[in-house]
C-alpha cells in the first residue's frame, strides 16, 4: 500500500488489501500512473535497437524506415491522395489498427470482469469463418442486410465462443486461461477442416487449393480511403473507433458494466450486493468474445475477402490484443493508442524494413519484425511484474533490509 | 517490585509515506511486570512492537536491552535477544504436533539427523508444566482449540529463550474463560521474572492485567500510569482524546411484530458438514438479538443463509410474515433484509470502488440510480454525499475510493449504505470488529437508533462486550444451535459456559 491515506494509519493495518487479478493490477497502475506503459513501450523499442545494432547497422535508421514504413511521416504532410507513399502506408497501418482495437477491447473487457482472455485469436477465426461463409453465400441478396448479417453473426458467433470458456468457468470453475487456450486450438484445427481438401468453405471452383470462395462483392465493405482491389481502408475502421466509445460507455454507464466491475475487482462484494457472479463471468466473456467475432468479421468483409489453410498460423492478431490490452491498461483511450502502435509496428516492419532498404540487413528484416513485436510483448507482459517487484522493493526497503516476514523467526 | 529496566526504547520515530506511524515515542519495562500498550487501531501499538521486534527500523531513536543500546536487524536478532511475540494471527503448521511446532527450527536430532520427539516432546511438557499452560505435546494442531494455539504460540516464544514477551491483542480470539486462563499464565510468567508487554484496545482487560499502561494515540505518547488510580473512563479520554461515553444510552426497548423468523433451519458449509442444526429464532420489531458465540459456531453460515448468500437445506425464514426460500442476495434484499457483514473487506464493500459506488451497490439497477440499464453516476454521488454528511465519514468525499478510507470510516459507508434501504430487519456481523473506540461509540448509537426506528436487528458479535451493551435479549449459539436465551440479568461467566457447550449439560443437569 504505498497510496497516502488521508487519516493517519500505518500501513500494518492495510485497508485496502487487493485481492483479485483485476484489482491488484489497479493498484499496481495507480502506483505507476501513465509512466510506466510508456517507459515500457520505450525500453522495448530500445533493446530492439540494440540487436539492430548488434548486426552492426544503425537503429535510427532502422527505426526511422519503420516510422516512414508505417507511414506516420504523413503527419508532416497530409494529403489524402492515396498515390503519396506516405499516405498509403498509414492507411495500411490503420487497417492493421482497425482489428488490433477490436482484438485488444476482447481482452481488456474480460479482464475488468476479472478473467484473463487468451482466447482472441480463437473467436477471431470463428468471427472470420462466419463471415467468410455469409459472405460468399447469399451471393445475390443487396448490399446492406447481407453486410449487417454477416457482421451480426459472426459477431455472434464469436461471442458464443467464448461464451463457452464463461460457461465452463462459472459451472464447473474450470480457469479461462486454460480454456480459451484450448478454444484457439479447436477453432484453429476447425479452419484447417473448413478451408481443406473437399471442406465446406472449401473454393467450389477450383477444388485443388486449400483456400475459401471470395465473398460477393455486394457484401464488401466500402472503402473510404484508397481502393478497393489495392486494400483500401474501409468503414470497419469507424466501426472499431466506436466500439472503443461503446466499450467505455458500457463499463462506464451501463448497469451491466457497473455488474462487470463489481465482479472484477471483488466477486464477494457482488454476491452481496444482489450481483449474479456466474451470469456476469459468462456474459463479460461472451461480450469479449464479441469483440473479437467483429474483428474477424471486418477484416474479412473489409479487405481479406478469402481465407486459406496457409492463412491460419500467419495470423496473429487475436494474440497481439492481448499485447494491446496490457499496453493500454485495459481502458479505451489506452487500447486505442496501443492499436495504433502495435498497428504502426506491425506494418512498419515489414513493410518499411523490407528488402531494398539499406538500414539493416535484408535477410533480418523479417525476423526483426518479430524481434521488435516479441520484446514489446514481453515487456508488456512484464510490466505488471516489474511493478510487483518495484513495490516488493520498496517493502523490503521499508523493513530496513532486515527480514520480510514475520514467520521467519526461528534463529540459527 | 524491583525497579529494574529490562528495556528501553526512547525518542522512536518513524514515518510511511504520508503517515507518522510513531513520533518520538518512548517505552520502557521493568523487570517482572506487565505493561500494557493502549490505543485505537492506527494509533501506533503495533509498529512500535515490530520496530522492537526486529521488523521495522525506526527512524529514530534508541533501543536499550537491559542497559545496552542494540540494533535488531531482523526477527531472528530479536529473539536472539531474548524478546519473543505472540502475533494476532497465528502462526503454527496445523498437520504438526504441538511439540514439533514449537522446536521449530531448532529441533532436537537423533544422529544429527532425525527429529528426535521424544526429546522434543520431553523438553516441551517440562517447559508447559513449569509455568501452568497445559498442553499435550503429542497433539496435532489442527485438533486442539484455538485458547491453546495461543498457549502454543507462547511455548514456542519460552522456548526460544524469551525473557520479554509480546502479546499482540491477545484476548480477540478468546472466550472469556480461555481469557480468564491466559491471564493466569500471564501471571505466572510474571510471578517467573518474565516481562510481559501487553498489546490492547480493551479497556476492562487492561486495567485487570497490567502493572503500567502506556497510551498511545496517533502515533504519539500520551501518558503512562499505573494501574492503580486508572480508570476505565480516564484511559478512554486519554485514547480518543475527549470523553467517550462507554456504555450506549439505551432506553428500554419497544419491540413490535415478529420481523425475522427463522424456523428449524439446517446449512452445512462448503465441505457438506452440518454448521447450522435446526436452529430457529425470533426478532421483533425494535429490538435487538444479540447472538453470542465463539467463532466457528456456525454463526457465519446463520447470516449467509439469512442473507441469501448460503442455500439452506431445510426450514424456513420468514421476513415479515412471508416466507423467503432465501435462494439468492438479491431475493432477501428486495425482502427488506438489510446485512452489515462481519468481513467489511472482504464483502461489504468493492474498495476499487469510489464510495458513491459502493454506496449503490445493491441498488444501482433500480431508480434513481440508473434506469433502463443506463447508470447516472452524479445521482449515486448525490445519494453518497447526503450519507457521507449524516454518517459523518472522513477522509474522503463521494468520489473517493473506499479503499483509501480507515476501518471505522469504511464501515460508515457500509451502515449508511445498509440504514439508507430502510431494511425491515438489518443483520449486524461483528459491526465493530477491529475498529476504535469513537467509531464503535458512534456506530453503537446509530444502532440503536436504527432499534428504536422499528428495525429488527440481529446482532452477531464474538465481542461479549458489545453483545451485553446493546442486545435487549441475547441467544447463545453453539455447534449450529441456540443453547440459551436470556432477557434479564445475566452473567457473562453464565453466557461463557453456554458458549462452550457446558451451560446446556448445566441446565439439563439442574432439571434433571
Amino acid at each position: 500500500m504505498s497510496e497516502v491515506a488521508s487519516t493517519p494509519e500505518p500501513p500494518e493495518q492495510p485497508q485496502g488489501d487487493a485481492t483479485t487479478l483485476a484489482s491488484s493490477v489497479a493498484a499496481k497502475q495507480r502506483a505507476g500512473g501513465v509512466i510506466v506503459p510508456v517507459l515500457t513501450a520505450v525500453i522495448a523499442f530500445l533493446i530492439g535497437g540494440l540487436v539492430v545494432l548488434a548486426t552492426g547497422h544503425n537503429p535510427l535508421a532502422a527505426y526511422h524506415d519503420i516510422f516512414n514504413g508505417a507511414g506516420l511521416n504523413w503527419i508532416f504532410h497530409p494529403t489524402t491522395d492515396v498515390a503519396n507513399t506516405a499516405a498509403y502506408n498509414l492507411s495500411q497501418t490503420l487497417l492493421q489498427t482497425t482489428s488490433l482495437i477490436l482484438c485488444g477491447l476482447a481482452v481488456a473487457f474480460a479482464f475488468r470482469c476479472g478473467m484473463f482472455n487468451i482466447g482472441g485469436q480463437g473467436q477471431y477465426f470463428i468471427g472470420l469463418y462466419v463471415a467468410n461463409w455469409l459472405g460468399w453465400s447469399f451471393a445475390g441478396m443487396s448490399p446492406l442486410p447481407h453486410v449487417l448479417i454477416a457482421v451480426v453473426c459472426a459477431t455472434a458467433a464469436g461471442a458464443a465462443w467464448a461464451g463457452i470458456a464463461g460457461v465452463l468457468k462459472a459451472t464447473t470453475g474450470a480457469h479461462e486461461v486454460i480454456t480459451t487456450i484450448m478454444l484457439n486450438w479447436i477453432a484453429i484445427w476447425v479452419g484447417e477442416w473448413l478451408f481443406g481438401d473437399g471442406g465446406p468453405l472449401q473454393n467450389s471452383a477450383n477444388k485443388t487449393v486449400p483456400i475459401s470462395n471470395d465473398i460477393a462483392a455486394g457484401a464488401r465493405l466500402p472503402v473510404f480511403w484508397g481502393q478497393q482491389q489495392l486494400q483500401g481502408l474501409h468503414v470497419g475502421f469507424f466501426v472499431a473507433i466506436a466500439a472503443l466509445v461503446v466499450f467505455y460507455l458500457i463499463l462506464n454507464r451501463t448497469t451491466l458494466g457497473y455488474e462487470v466491475r463489481a465482479v472484477g475487482f471483488n466477486p464477494d462484494a457482488a454476491a452481496y450486493g444482489g450481483i449474479s457472479v456466474r451470469k456476469n463471468l459468462i456474459r463479460a466473456m461472451a461480450i469479449s468474445g464479441a469483440f473479437a467475432g467483429l474483428a474477424g468479421a471486418l477484416d474479412m468483409l473489409g479487405y481479406l475477402y478469402h481465407f486459406g489453410q496457409s492463412d491460419i498460423p500467419v495470423s496473429q492478431v487475436g494474440f497481439l490484443g492481448i499485447a494491446v490490452a496490457l499496453l493500454g491498461r485495459n481502458t479505451a483511450v489506452g487500447v486505442g493508442i496501443a492499436s495504433l502502435l502495435f498497428g504502426a509496428l506491425l506494418f512498419g516492419t515489414t513493410h518499411g524494413l523490407s528488402a531494398g532498404s539499406s538500414s539493416i540487413d535484408p535477410s533480418l528484416a523479417g525476423n526483426l519484425t518479430y524481434i521488435i513485436q516479441g520484446l514489446v510483448v514481453l515487456f508488456v507482459g512484464a510490466d505488471v511484474l516489474v511493478l510487483s517487484v518495484w513495490n516488493a522493493r520498496k517493502k523490503v526497503r521499508r523493513r530496513g533490509g532486515g527480514s520480510t516476514a514475520a514467520r521467519a523467526e526461528a534463529p540459527a | 517490585m524491583a525497579e529494574e529496566l529490562v528495556l528501553e526504547m526512547r525518542g522512536i520515530r518513524k514515518e510511511f509515506p504520508g503517515v507518522v506511524a510513531n513520533d518520538d515515542v518512548s517505552f520502557d519495562v521493568r523487570k517482572g511486570e506487565v505493561h500494557a500498550l493502549l490505543g485505537e487501531n492506527g494509533a501506533g501499538k503495533s509498529t512500535l512492537m515490530t520496530i522492537l521486534y526486529g521488523l521495522y527500523k525506526a527512524d529514530a531513536g534508541e533501543i536499550l536491552l537491559r542497559g545496552k543500546p542494540v540494533v535488531f536487524g531482523s526477527a531472528r536478532d530479536a529473539i536472539g535477544a531474548g524478546i519473543g511475540m505472540v502475533h494476532q494471527h497465528f502462526m503454527l503448521i496445523p498437520v504438526m504436533t504441538v511439540a514439533e511446532n514449537i522446536v521449530l527450527g531448532m529441533e532436537p536430532s537423533r544422529d544429527a539427523i532425525f527429529l528426535d520427539e521424544k526429546a522434543a516432546e520431553s523438553r516441551v511438557r517440562e517447559l508447559s508444566e513449569q509455568f501452568g499452560l497445559s498442553v499435550e505435546p503429542s497433539a496435532l494442531v489442527s485438533s486442539i482449540t484455538v485458547g491453546q494455539e495461543q498457549r502454543v504460540e507462547i511455548l514456542k516464544a519460552l522456548f526460544r529463550g524469551a525473557d520479554i514477551l509480546i502479546l499482540d491483542e491477545p484476548t480477540a480470539v478468546l472466550t472469556p474463560q480461555e481469557a480468564g486462563e491466559l491471564f493466569g499464565i500471564v501471571r505466572s510468567l510474571k510471578a517467573d521474572g518474565k516481562s510481559i508487554i501487553f498489546i490492547s484496545h480493551k479497556l476492562n482487560e487492561v486495567l485487570e492485567i497490567a502493572d503500567r499502561i502506556t497510551v498511545l494515540r496517533r502515533g504519539r505518547k500520551i501518558e503512562t500510569v499505573p494501574r492503580e488510580g486508572a480508570t476505565e473512563a480516564s484511559l478512554a479520554r486519554a485514547m480518543v482524546g475527549r470523553e467517550v461515553l462507554l456504555r450506549v444510552e439505551k432506553p428500554p426497548a419497544h419491540a413490535g411484530d415478529v420481523l425475522l423468523s427463522v424456523k428449524d433451519l439446517h446449512v452445512v458449509d462448503e465441505r457438506g458438514i452440518p454448521k447450522v442444526r435446526g436452529l430457529s429464532l425470533d426478532v421483533r420489531a425494535g429490538e435487538i438479538v444479540g447472538v453470542a458465540g465463539v467463532d466457528g459456531n456456525g454463526q457465519t453460515e446463520l447470516i449467509e443463509a439469512i442473507t441469501g448468500l448460503r442455500r439452506i437445506e431445510s426450514g424456513t425464514i420468514e421476513v415479515a410474515g412471508k416466507v423467503y426460500g432465501a435462494r439468492n442476495p438479491r431475493e432477501m434484499l428486495d425482502a427488506g433484509v438489510g446485512h452489515i457483514p462481519e468481513d467489511r473487506q472482504r464483502r461489504g464493500l468493492v474498495l476499487e470502488f469510489t464510495i458513491g459506488e459502493n454506496v449503490a451497490l445493491h441498488d444501482y439497477s433500480k431508480e434513481p440510480d440508473s434506469k433502463w440499464g443506463w447508470l447516472y453516476p452524479k445521482r449515486m454521488l448525490e445519494r453518497a454525499g447526503r450519507l457521507i454528511k449524516e454518517f459523518d465519514v472522513r477522509g474522503g468525499g463521494p468520489e473517493t475510493r473506499a479503499g483509501t478510507l480507515s476501518g471505522g470510516n469504511q464501515q460508515k459507508v457500509v451502515v449508511a449504505r445498509e440504514v439508507d434501504r430502510d431494511p425491515k430487519v438489518l443483520i449486524a456481523a461483528q459491526p465493530t470488529r477491529g475498529l476504535d473506540v469513537g467509531a464503535i461509540e458512534f456506530l453503537h448509537r446509530r444502532l440503536v437508533g436504527e432499534r428504536d426506528e422499528g428495525r429488527a436487528i440481529l446482532l452477531i458479535s464474538l465481542e461479549l462486550d458489545e453483545i451485553f451493551s446493546l442486545s435487549d435479549r441475547i441467544l447463545v449459539m453453539y455447534e449450529g444451535e441456540i443453547v440459551g436465551e436470556h432477557t434479564g440479568e445475566v452473567s457473562e461467566q453464565e453466557i461463557g459456559l453456554e458458549m462452550v457447550g457446558a451451560g446446556k449439560k448445566d441446565t439439563e443437569e439442574t432439571a434433571a
